[in-house]
């Protein structure tokens, strides 16, 4: 890339925050064609745009400004009316212009095109019908008087005809204050002054040396009273246009981080001194900590606010948008926006930008259906979009609601089925709810025809991990037949937060707030009659949900606590959410909720997916912050069969996709399948001597026991291969118990994704997917074991395997 | 002629100097005795309170605060796989900057910040431990024991031991 000039840079910016604010005065155009202050402002726009660049010798840029600007001139002085067509060709013109800057930006010219067609058509546009025009009246400020003179002036007299008969003062001072803008724009060397002429025409400055301007002032001398008049009321105009300017500051957002870091340890630093406060009797010395301490926290909110920005910078180009989408898909679209002025920290409004626009293209694109099918339905033609953001317990909430078709179920299943993402098995048994939630994998999309816009399925699950990268949430309801709403809350604040602090195994931990619903306690007779277990897993029962229970001690690999030998009379349990799985967690003790600054975690620990975070405790000492996703994910991972849990959700089937270590081997020369390794207690190998018969069944002696085999050939509907020399089998760990499965060779551990294709089913068999190249079926154990009857038994020496 | 052999040691010497440090803060792990550059140490600490971080790999040893700021303690005899530091131990932090962020060395003790004489150096022996090897970056040849010298990159891209309880 070229270097660019500080100064192309400043213009850039500059232009580039105008064109924003054009694109959004011309979809109010299209509200309010009759606005005059709506078409000043977009000429102002434009007038600008094309004097600063000008300045810079950015002759495309200039001359298609100066086209458009020629139009909204005519359309300012209602020489023209607004038609649709005018608006479309505007937005054009803020397409090439915002185009050719993009170009400077990145290399330094404005780019080949000359974009003649749009010139033509905005010439085109700005034809008076039948070139006959009224002059302009006498008594009209004489800015309006000037540019209609510039009018005619600058297209070289096309379609103004200049009252013929009397001259008018009027009509002479036009010819002044053109001239006199004119040489001023020839001469000036500020852009701000440039701005300020636009307005403010300076008859009553300097160095203007047209020879047509001289002339004019000599022979109209005893007029000089006359044109003071309209001078003063262009002047009064000049320093309001400053104050706009000068309320408001440009800053450097390295320095607001910055400012925000420091924040954060003078934060840290109130936390302990509050502790120590605490211990003290001095009075003075508490009244002034509690001084800092409210200085602290004002600063606090105060410097927050620095980098707070309204949602509307993240809602402006949506109109747009949603105009352009619905005029492509040939829909009509009403959007409403509520709560622009909500704010949000700065980075926050960068990272929603991208995730918005995409809801907000597939509620046109695929939810909001074409007037015709509404009107079938009963629904008025245009469908209504509509937005509301607010601040609710220390989060902002956006909503984004449709009233189109809704989510339709069975569609989604057929394309969850198709593209192998979810098992029918656990479709089966999914909710509807549930069932919504699938368009958040990756993969996933409904759009019958990938259009330019959607459908390509990178969507809907690059929003979310968007979304929940700033530590936001993201949700989806819908309807069949009447809307679909996506709501979106994001933590107010990134750096500091709330936490609840708790402890397990004599350390504390953090547990953000956003990811907490609520704290139960189940003491004596409950701990009998509301938690169950199932298959292993612990739940409680809350308000007639089953919840999942994981213990914190054990999730971190830290010595169990004595709830679970010995019977202690209380369990605290944190109820939590991530990734829209809510389990309970327990802890051994629940301390208060306090503001965390957010420290991140070294390299070393990056991997662990179990803290987000670390953070200082008012007393010093470091405490880790949980990642309740991580923790939640981890412990789907080591559970590996998902089916197990009666309140998993969709997100579960995402294991799937991610790399797993599987041990292949081969059933018989012809047939490969594979377990997940964390199945495979031990790979033996016996001599075929060994084996032994009881109870009907193939067995050997094992370390002081006697294992069961199953021939994996037979199991699987083969013959019982004759053993000669060596057999080779996995043992697999059944409760206290284990189980051997015999195989004809093992081949190799590896670390693969997933894709289960549930296409040959036969009992025994999850699905196929194909692994190295080769398709490999993946083995159920405990169907097998179920159907060979093989239920935990525990004798004391199979207690010797631990 | 004298003068003139004395040049020509001198010349090699500051060539060899160009590339290595000449003053080196060194420590001790176990048996083995280790420098860094002192443009690299931040500041050397005596024990500090850690907390452990459960699931990391078996080189960290838990976290501290060091004025605010909470950095990553790695255990140096596990990251060479040396017998762990006994219980009630109280190792000494050494600060450095490593990788772009800021970790302490837990080590059994310091000795002096020492200028070496270059002439000294040689290239890791073959013959060490290969943990040591991954992470030294040559050694000089002390009167009595061999300085290796460390990178602290190398710490920290290695390969951690999978975390347990």
């Amino acid at each position: 890339m070229t270097e660019i000039d500080e100064t192309v840079r400043e213009f850039l910016v500059e232009s580039m925050e105008n064109l924003g604010h054009l694109d959004q005065e011309l979809i109010a155009l299209e509200e309010r064609p009759d606005d005059p202050q709506v078409i000043n402002h977009i000429f102002r726009i434009v007038h600008t745009i094309k004097g600063t660049c000008g300045f810079f010798e950015f002759k495309k840029l200039e001359a298609v400004s100066h086209v458009g600007e020629n139009l909204l001139d005519s359309l300012r002085d209602r020489r023209i009316v607004v038609s649709q067509d005018i608006i479309t060709a505007l937005l054009s013109l803020s397409d090439a212009l915002r185009t050719m800057l993009v170009n400077i930006e990145q290399s330094g010219a404005e780019g080949e095109e000359l974009y003649e067609a749009l010139r033509a058509q905005l010439a085109a546009l700005n034809e008076v019908p039948g070139k006959k025009s009224s002059p302009p009246p006498a008594e009209s400020s004489g800015t309006t008087a000037a540019t209609a003179g510039a009018t005619a002036n600058g297209q070289g007299g096309s379609n103004q005809a200049f009252p013929s008969s009397e001259v008018d003062t009027s009509d002479e001072l036009e010819k002044i204050f053109l001239a006199a803008r004119d040489e001023f724009y020839a001469y000036s060397e500020n852009t701000e002054q440039a701005q300020v002429a636009a307005s403010t025409d300076p008859v009553a400055s300097q160095s203007v040396s047209s020879p047509a301007l001289s002339a004019t002032l000599e022979t109209k001398g005893p007029e000089a009273t006359a044109d003071r008049a309209p001078k003063a009321a262009i002047q009064s105009e000049g320093p309001k246009k400053s104050e706009i300017a000068d309320s408001a500051l440009r800053v450097d957002v390295t320095l607001l981080d910055k400012l925000m870091n420091l924040v954060g340890e003078l934060v840290l630093a109130r936390n302990q001194i509050i502790q120590f406060t605490k211990h003290q009797n001095d009075g003075a010395f508490v009244r002034t900590s509690q001084r800092l301490n409210l200085i602290t926290s004002e600063l606090q909110e105060g410097v927050m606010r620095t980098r707070m920005q309204p949602i509307a910078n993240a809602w402006n180009k949506l109109p747009r948008i949603v105009r352009d989408m619905a005029t492509l898909c040939g829909k009509k679209v009403l959007l409403e926006m509520e709560g622009k002025e909500t704010e949000l920290d700065k980075t926050i409004i960068e990272a929603i930008k991208d995730p918005l626009t995409h809801i907000i293209r597939n509620a046109v694109d695929h939810g909001i259906e074409s007037p015709e099918r509404r009107l079938a339905a009963g629904k008025r033609p245009e469908g209504t979009l509509s937005m509301h953001a607010f601040h609710e317990g220390g989060q902002v909430i956006i909503e984004i609601a449709d009233d189109g078709a809704g989510m339709n179920v069975d569609l989604i299943k057929k394309k969850a089925l198709d593209k192998g993402i979810v098992s029918e098995d656990r479709l089966s048994r999914m909710t509807e709810q549930e069932i919504h939630q699938i368009v958040f994998l990756p993969g996933f999309s409904t759009a019958e025809k990938v259009t330019n816009i959607s459908g390509r399925g990178v969507g809907m699950d690059v929003v979310r991990s968007n979304i929940e990268k700033i530590g936001g949430t993201v949700d989806i309801s819908s309807r069949f037949g009447q809307g679909t709403s996506f709501t979106i809350k994001i933590p107010l604040t990134l750096a500091i937060i709330p936490g609840l602090i708790v402890n397990a195994a004599g350390h504390r931990y953090a547990i953000p707030q956003v990811n907490l619903l609520e704290l139960v306690r189940i003491e004596g007779e409950q701990l009998d009659t509301e938690l169950e277990e199932v298959e292993g897993a612990m739940f409680y029962r809350l308000r007639g949900k089953l919840l999942p229970i994981l213990h914190l001690r054990q999730e971190l690999g830290l010595p169990p606590g004595n709830f679970e030998s010995v019977e202690t009379s209380v369990l605290n349990i944190v109820v939590v959410r991530a990734d829209n799985h809510q389990f309970g967690l327990v802890v051994d003790a629940i301390y208060d909720t306090e503001e965390i600054v957010v420290k991140p975690l070294g390299k070393l620990l990056k991997g662990v997916a179990s803290f987000a975070g670390a953070t200082i405790m008012g007393d010093g000492r470091v405490a880790l912050i949980l990642d309740v996703a991580g923790i939640g994910r981890q412990a789907q991972i080591n559970r590996g069969d998902t089916g197990g849990q009666a309140d998993s959700d969709v997100d579960g089937e995402s294991v799937e996709h991610q790399k797993r270590k599987l041990l292949i081997f081969e059933v018989n020369e012809e047939q490969r399948a594979a377990i997940p390794l964390e199945q495979v207690h031990r790979l033996e190998e016996f001599e075929a001597k060994r084996l032994e018969r009881a109870a009907g069944r193939i067995v050997v002696q094992y370390r002081n026991g006697i294992l069961p085999l199953i021939d994996l050939q037979e199991a699987l509907g083969g013959d019982r291969p004759s053993y000669t020399d060596a057999v080779r089998a996995f043992v697999y760990q059944n409760g206290d118990s284990y189980v051997g499965f015999v195989v004809r060779r093992i081949v190799d551990i590896v670390e693969h994704e997933v894709n289960v294709q549930a296409h040959y089913r036969r009992p025994g068999l999850l699905g196929s997917a194909i692994i190295q190249g080769v398709v490999t079926d993946l083995v159920d154990l405990q169907a097998l074991m179920d159907a060979a009857k093989l239920s935990a038994t525990s004798t004391s020496e199979a207690a010797c395997f631990a | 002629m004298l003068r003139l052999e004395e040049t020509t040691e001198t010349s090699r010497g500051a060539e060899l100097q160009k590339s290595f440090a000449k003053q080196y803060v060194t420590f001790r792990v176990g048996k083995l005795f280790f420098g860094v550059d002192v443009a690299e140490v931040q500041e050397i600490i005596r024990y500090q309170a850690l907390t452990p971080v459960p699931l990391a790999p078996s080189i960290v040893r838990g976290l501290v605060n060091l004025r605010g700021q909470i950095i990553t303690a790695i255990d140096m005899r596990a990251l060479l796989r040396m017998d762990s530091f006994p219980p009630d131990s109280t190792p000494m932090n050494v600060v450095i900057r490593a990788a772009g962020e800021t970790v302490s060395f837990l080590v059994d003790g310091i000795g002096d910040v020492i200028d070496v004489d270059a002439t000294t150096y040689e290239p890791t022996p073959p013959t060490v431990n290969p943990h040591v090897a991954k992470i030294i970056d040559g050694v000089f040849k002390l009167e009595r024991q061999l300085l290796l010298i460390i990178k602290p990159d190398a710490c920290l891209t290695i390969n951690p031991l999978p975390g347990g309880a």
